[in-house]
């Protein structure tokens, strides 16, 4: 089949939906590739990059007229009317903020894949746009209020004196808040990050920052991957920690997006004004809203106490050429999945498959969005598991403790008052020797637990003195014949003789077959 | 000699103990730590027998000297000597001849010995009672304990050390109501025990101790008996722990302290290593007592459709090595039942000269006794500092290119923490899975001893190799 790659036609846009290694990867699957003129100029890709990569370059509306388009940006009316009937369009679409444009291909006839609507399982991860342009916008976000920033990022010690680090502060750990807590930590700056879903916490420390929470709030538990809009007791207790926050950080990067829903507004006027002036904000929400007060799309603001906040729609797009091979990267991944001949240029939608069935919005003149939902969570697997686990890792009442361990106490001390005192000082030794054993034990290493096996065997021959014990029964004036005669004292004899022969080769084979084994053990 | 001196030497005996335990915890200090032991040893036996040979003298400040003990006659010093002689003989020979992957058992026979001369000392001590006509309650119930717990270590050790060299099945034995049994002979002796303590002396007392030797052969008998074989590693530490206590009782007999201290210090090692073992299975004590997996054959895993596994040959398990820059490989006993740890050495040479960072991740359950494959790998003469423990290599299998899963199964099923409902659910597993590629090594397809079907070999990025571990490997390294 034949694809098409025309130039975006969006005015900011710079990147583009092909790259010239994401064409061959195309052509190499079996199709035939067709780029418009000049569509890769602003992410440096240029035409002739395309045609060495094995793809043709067409000029005028030739580009439409493909089997397959491939952009990024959703089409416009004119784009639409260009295609004919039974073309499949893949790029993004907005589908949920946009019922009309979903009308529109479907009269069109169009087949349409939105890429925006790649369902989050791990499987569909290497397709996710989502994702990946979040996490160039994450970065791009930092490097933006870098730019605004009036200091270093990291702490410094110059000849002049002491550089304090910037302190920066992210909302929303899903990709973009990740990738923004990874760029700034790199910076050198100390960042702290909160999320309204606690089970990210694990993630936020992994790249670096330091997990906030509101305090007394309780958690939101992710079924589908995106966190949703919180409950009245959360957002009080989140807002007094955005308050505390917005007067201790340098820069605040809020990437708070709920799918469908205008953004929650996060950081309010008052938190604004009591931030240091020269302070930066960057609102990576603010298409949908944002989720800071008096932040304007694609402006940069700066407000009266001096902060600056910054509303850039287009933060992936400032990296076109990193965007553009992300974004084509994607398209190559789900075209591998769409293309199950492997090299025959044909593409075949699966739809009992949950990752095609989520991408396809409209089927030949019908809408199809939103597929059936399907539940995924960002919680680790072990999950799974914790109700086997947690009955054993239930912690006790401390009470409990105590109550046991004075009764375990009592019992004893009852004991050892009905005990002769020789006997106690046995027990001393014997208790003490217990725990000794037990804090010596746990310090040997795990590689060497065979040979302590076979050394605590050559120990326990010590028994041998046990059984040379029997023997200072015998009198010493008594002679062999004399025990035979004995029943008793050679019932003892016999009995000590082979204990010391048992004992003796436990002694004497314990600590051979130990050495024998600690000799193979060497480095490399 | 004096009393003072012999005691003196027990203590310096004992320290000797800690240390040489204390040595283990470091390669680089075990050799040491096992001199020390030997030599806290030989201090022990030295002064014993000059004590016995001499007699012992207590000096008391203002009264002159006291001789306690008389000296022995010299012909049992003489019978004595001989005994050890014997006994060495036996004993280093059988150490130097044993096979590394044998070593389960011969610790086990140890473990008997130690159970037996407990109960020959128990003995002895109660007929030293009667030869000189005089019990006294509490010294006899002391020796009354020694008897059984050594008597419950003899029988447990030769019944594990039957089944580990396969000498029997090593299917649990199921009598019906096996806890009953355990329990009722526990009750049994408590109460034979506490009438002993009353009436040790006469033909009452030697019916008694007589009843209460039985029954504890027939407990550890049973104990064991009903024991799974891969259960046995929990089994073997915990008579290990049973031969320190056997040891100790002894030393409450005689009222020796060595013993006391060298016997608790077993006892804690062995119920260290028990405790250790069964955190890695996520099983309970008492569970692994009461009996092993398949004990009711009931707690099989669901059948269940996990798709298609998919086969790889030797030379293209070979490609895949030569172009990875990072290998990992977790060993299971039955690499050891291949005998394979030959190859998987010379495998690991091969790939490490060629720059290639290769690892093994060990779980603390693989093998027949806590630490077994270390041992197996010394002795196929992988280095140590490369031989890491679950714990350590967890983290770095997410950044490794190929897995070798060689003879491990359950050690390595993802269901452990995937499937509440799998009997090895929340045992923790080598997480093999997130590196790029796993190769397992396998015979067939059949479960691991827990009877529980691996989803591992079904995942997407694993393939299987099947045939002889030890075969395929070679296979290997030719293709290398």
């Amino acid at each position: 089949m034949n694809i098409g790659i025309p130039k975006e036609s969006l005015a900011s846009e710079t990147r583009v939906a092909g790259t010239p290694k994401s064409v061959a990867q195309l052509v190499k699957l079996g199709y035939t590739v067709s780029v418009e003129t000049g569509a890769g100029d602003l992410a440096s890709f240029p035409d002739d990059e395309f045609v060495e990569a094995g793809a043709k370059i067409v000029g005028g509306d030739d580009v439409w007229a493909n089997d397959i388009v491939i952009k990024i940006n959703e089409p416009n009316d004119d784009e639409i009317s260009k295609m004919k009937a039974g073309t499949i369009l893949i790029g993004l679409m907005a589908a949920p903020r946009s019922p009309e444009l979903l009308e529109k291909v479907a009269k069109q006839g169009l087949t349409v894949l939105a890429m925006d609507s790649v369902p989050r399982l791990s499987r569909s991860q290497s397709m996710d746009v989502i994702s990946s342009m979040a996490n160039i916008g994450g970065y791009k976000a930092v490097i933006e209020a870098a730019n605004e920033f009036g200091s270093f990022f990291t702490g410094q010690i110059t000849a002049a004196g002491k550089v304090p680090p910037a302190k920066v502060f992210v909302s929303g750990a899903g990709v973009a808040g990740l990738a923004a807590i990874g760029a700034a930590n790199s910076l050198g700056a100390i960042v702290s990050a909160t999320d309204i879903r606690a089970e990210v916490a694990e993630q936020v420390e992994s790249m670096g920052a330091s997990f906030v929470f509101p305090e007394g709030a309780e958690a939101q538990k992710s079924t589908d991957g995106y966190a949703k809009e919180a409950s009245a007791d959360f957002a009080e207790a989140a807002s007094r920690m955005y308050a505390e926050q917005a007067k201790i950080n340098d820069i605040i990067i809020t990437t708070a997006l709920i799918p469908g829903k205008p953004a929650p507004r996060l950081i309010t006027e008052e938190m604004v004004a009591s931030m240091k002036p020269g302070s930066v904000i960057v609102d990576m929400a603010a298409i949908a809203g944002g989720n800071v007060a008096g932040s304007k799309p694609d402006e940069v603001v700066t407000t009266e106490n001096g902060v600056k906040i910054i509303g850039y729609t287009d933060l992936p797009g400032r990296l076109p050429t990193q965007s553009s091979l992300l974004f084509s990267q994607n398209i190559v991944n789900i075209m591998k999945l769409l293309t199950p001949g492997k090299n025959d240029g044909e593409l075949v939608l699966d739809l009992d498959d949950v990752v095609q069935r989520g991408v396809l919005v409209a089927d030949k003149g019908e809408v199809t969005w939103p597929a059936p939902p399907i539940s995924v969570s960002a919680a680790p697997t072990q999950e799974a598991a914790a109700p086997v686990v947690k009955e054993e890792k239930k912690p006790r009442d401390p009470k409990v403790t105590y109550a046991v361990g004075a009764i375990a106490a009592l019992a004893l001390l009852a004991l050892f008052f009905a005990s002769p005192s020789d006997l106690l000082g046995h027990f001393m030794v014997f208790a003490l020797s217990l725990v000794i054993g037990f804090y010596v034990i746990g310090n040997v290493s795990h590689s060497l637990h065979t040979p302590l096996m076979s050394v605590t065997n050559a120990i326990s021959g010590i028994i041998i003195v046990g059984c040379l014990a029997g023997f200072t029964f015998i009198p010493s004036d008594l002679a062999i014949g004399d025990v035979v005669s004995n029943s008793t004292d050679l019932v003892i004899f016999i009995l000590s003789v082979v204990g010391v022969l048992l004992a003796s080769i436990n002694v004497f084979g314990g600590f051979t077959v130990t050495d024998r084994m600690l000799k193979m053990f060497r480095k490399g | 000699m004096s009393i003072s001196l012999i005691q003196g030497s027990y203590i310096i005996a004992g320290l000797l103990f800690i240390l040489a335990l204390a040595g283990l915890s470091k390669h680089e200090t075990s050799k040491r730590g096992n001199i020390f032991g030997a030599i806290g040893m030989a201090l022990a036996l030295v002064f014993a027998l000059i004590a016995i040979g001499l007699g012992q003298i207590e000096t008391i400040e203002g009264f002159g000297e006291f001789e306690m003990v008389p000296a022995a006659p010299t012909w049992t010093i003489a019978a004595i000597i001989i005994a050890m002689i014997i006994g060495a003989i036996i004993g280093i020979l059988k150490a130097k001849k044993v096979e590394m992957t044998g070593m389960p058992e011969l610790i086990a026979l140890f473990h008997s010995f130690v159970g037996l001369a407990a109960v020959l000392v128990g003995w002895a001590a109660y007929y030293s009672s009667v030869a000189e006509g005089h019990f006294t309650g509490l010294h006899s119930g002391e020796s009354f304990i020694g008897i059984f717990i050594g008597a419950v270590t003899f029988t447990g050790s030769i019944i594990a050390y039957l089944k580990l060299s396969a000498k029997i099945k090593s299917t649990p034995l199921t009598l019906p109501g096996h806890n009953i049994l355990n329990l009722g002979a526990l009750v049994a002796f408590i109460v034979l025990t506490v009438i002993f303590v009353n009436h040790p002396e006469g033909s009452t007392g030697l019916i008694l101790i007589s009843v209460v030797t039985v029954l504890a052969l027939l407990l550890g008998l049973h104990l064991v008996a009903s024991i799974g074989g891969g259960d046995m590693p929990v089994v073997v530490s915990m008579l290990n722990s049973y031969s320190g206590f056997a040891a100790a009782a002894a030393g409450f007999t005689l009222n020796n302290d060595l013993l006391i201290i060298t016997g608790a210090l077993v006892g804690s090692s062995g119920a260290y290593l028990s405790f250790m073992m069964c955190k890695a299975m996520n099983r309970s004590f008492i569970s692994v007592i009461a009996g092993g997996f398949g004990s009711d054959g009931a707690v099989k895993g669901e059948e269940k459709d996990y798709g298609e596994h998919r086969e790889i040959s030797a030379a293209d398990a070979a490609d895949m090595l030569k172009n990875a820059s990072s290998v990992v490989i977790a060993p299971g006993y039955g690499m050891a039942v291949a005998q394979a740890q030959g190859a998987v050495a010379s495998l690991t040479e091969k790939l490490r000269e060629k720059g290639i960072n290769v690892r093994f991740g060990i779980h603390p359950v693989a093998g027949r006794l806590p630490g077994h494959m270390n041992v197996l790998l010394a002795e196929a003469k992988v280095p140590y500092d490369i031989v890491l423990e679950m714990d350590e290599i967890d983290e770095d299998l997410e950044d490794t290119e190929v897995v070798l899963v060689i003879g491990a199964n359950d050690t390595v099923n993802p269901a452990a923490l995937e499937d509440p409902g799998s009997p090895i659910a929340g045992m923790p597993v080598l997480e093999v899975w997130k590196a790029q590629n796993v190769i397992v090594f396998k015979r067939s397809m059949a479960t691991g001893y827990a009877g529980v079907q691996n989803p591992l070999f079904f995942k997407e990025n694993s393939q299987m190799l099947f045939g002889d571990a030890k075969d395929k490997v070679e296979e290997i390294i030719k293709d290398l």
